[in-house]
């Protein structure tokens, strides 16, 4: 067992108008040390849910959600987590929010500053680092987000539909570096979208899931090698995929009745 | 071209320059233009006895400059003053915590909020009559009805603060891992902070609208009282000073109080 993320039939319900709202009912995942897993899936099929049991957000009705073997008990600095309003603190400049973590793990000040500007190098804000958030687009904001993430070095990345706001441009852009960050300092990645082709382009695995209840429908290796190009993105292989992807989250009675 | 270019730099930077004094001047000279048209109106309106009674200008400035002489407008200003900020500060300074406190836990706020809706129905003023039955007619029934009025705006615009602060960002600070204590001091105090501004200016205006209604009871002083004896004798231009007197110090505190808030809450996204 050298799994990173371990999901052991997972139940999560929450109560609604009388009723319960079955979420997740009875989820198992693994996911590998330093894999890039995206999930994707209707509205509704949990996989936000799921995220954020794994950021100790929220808790289990029933099963476990283990990192490192260890049940999770509440959010901590080795699981970054980036979400798809940004979240960035508004009163602090780029480099004080990319401070922030490092500042709560005590990190002296002249390590925080290096730590935050290399952070901020990395995703490409050096510029703006004196910059309020305010004065960002909203790719930028999402690049000061993964940028604070990644300051305190967390072993693993949780993105919750991170370019879901964006403009299709920016999304792509964005992909594309953190592909590269990734490559650069590899990191065990957990990444819920809605878009069919961010889930190939960016995955070694792709989850799709289903809705009520909320459970895996498939889970989709993809035999694309690194680093991603435009030239993959063209590909006929990546459209094979793609097609497969898709049919999978739009046509799933079809494929459940088919079976 | 090569020609036109270079002229165009200098002109660029000069001409930028002129809009953004344009910018901070026209308001100036506008607002200024207001107070001379609005005198001039009034000074016509007297002037031609179209409502009864009303002094002129000229009598009010006048008045104005034996009050000034004789001292009386400014112990009245000052003891005005006094009251106001002694019961805004105390209404603000307890206002602030209980409303975080409130807005923090929900025990607290299950307690305190049902009293807190319940005496807010009741405007300060109609408690000046029990307060003076209850606390006398000195100095202490004026700053506690004044201290109710500011406590009252302020409590519900922090505990607002704290209940509307968005779920996102205490999400993000604790999964950098913040503990409860740190969300509270490094995320919902700064995220409420224009919500608890807001709250201090609407407790400044109900300060100043409490002050004069405290004074019309048993003061031997202050802008309020002035005006309740002017009134007896008839004496329009001395109510007309207090008058302008409070209008003038209510417009600064706020001003000061907005300089504060934009100081404090720039980095707010203004839509």
């Amino acid at each position: 067992m050298n799994s990173k993320i371990s999901f052991r039939d997972v139940v999560k319900t929450f109560p609604m108008k009388g009723a319960t709202f079955t979420a997740l009912g009875g989820v198992d995942l693994d996911i590998a040390d330093r894999e890039f897993v995206t999930v994707v899936g209707p509205s509704g099929c949990g996989k936000s849910t799921l995220m954020s049991m794994a950021a100790g957000l929220q808790e289990p009705d029933s099963g476990s959600v283990l990192v490192d073997g260890k049940p999770v008990s509440g959010p901590g600095p080795d699981r970054g987590v980036i979400f798809q309003q940004y979240a960035l603190f508004p009163w602090l400049t780029v480099r004080q929010n990319v401070e922030f973590g490092l500042k709560l793990a005590a990190v002296p000040a002249e390590e925080r500053r290096r730590r935050a500007d290399a952070a901020i190098g990395l995703v490409g804000l050096g510029e703006f680092a004196d910059a309020l958030p305010k004065t960002l687009s909203g790719g930028m904001k999402q690049r000061c987000a993964i940028a604070r993430a990644y300051a305190v070095d967390p072993q693993v990345l949780l993105m919750d539909e991170p370019f879901g706001a964006l403009d299709a441009l920016t999304r792509v852009q964005l992909q594309d570096q953190l592909l590269e960050t990734w490559s650069q300092e590899k990191r065990t990645v957990l990444f819920i979208t809605h878009d069919v082709d961010e889930a190939v382009y960016l995955a070694n695995r792709v989850v799709v899931m289903a809705a009520g209840p909320g459970r895996i429908h498939r889970v989709i290796d993809v035999d694309l090698p690194y680093p991603r190009t435009e030239e993959i993105r063209l590909s006929p292989e990546f459209r094979r995929i793609r097609n497969e992807v898709w049919t999978s989250v739009y046509h799933q009675d079809e494929a459940a009745s088919a079976a | 071209m090569a020609v036109i270019t270079p002229l165009d730099k200098t002109a660029a930077p000069e001409q930028q320059r002129q809009q953004q004094t344009r910018r901070t001047v026209r308001p100036l000279v506008l607002g200024g233009l207001a107070l001379v048209a609005g005198i001039a109106v009034w000074a016509v309106v007297a002037a031609l006895g179209l409502v009864e009674n009303l002094p002129t200008p000229a009598a009010v400035a006048s008045k104005a400059g034996t009050m000034i002489a004789d001292g009386t407008l400014a112990s009245d200003t000052a003891a005005s003053l006094r009251r106001v900020f002694i019961g805004y500060a105390l209404g603000v300074v307890v206002a602030v915590p209980v409303g975080f406190l409130m807005g923090w836990y929900p025990a607290v706020r299950a307690v305190v909020e049902p009293y807190i809706q319940f005496f807010r129905t009741i405007p300060p003023l109609a408690l000046i009559p029990l307060a003076v039955v209850l606390l006398g007619i000195g100095e202490v029934p004026k700053i506690a009805v004044i201290y109710l009025a500011s406590f009252m705006a302020c409590v519900v615009a922090s505990f607002q603060g704290v209940v509307d602060v968005d779920k996102t960002l205490i999400n993000a600070a604790r999964v950098l891992g913040a503990s409860d204590r740190v969300i509270f001091a490094k995320v919902v105090v700064p995220a409420s902070t224009p919500f608890i501004l807001v709250g201090m200016r609407i407790g400044l205006g109900a300060s100043w609208a409490t002050v004069v209604a405290a004074e019309l009871i048993g003061a031997q002083e202050g802008l309020g009282y002035r005006m309740q004896k002017a009134a007896t004798w008839f004496d329009m231009d001395a109510i007309f000073v207090s008058l302008i007197t409070i209008g003038v110090l209510g417009l600064v505190m706020d001003r000061l109080l907005l300089l504060a808030e934009r100081r404090l809450t720039g980095w707010q996204e203004r839509r």
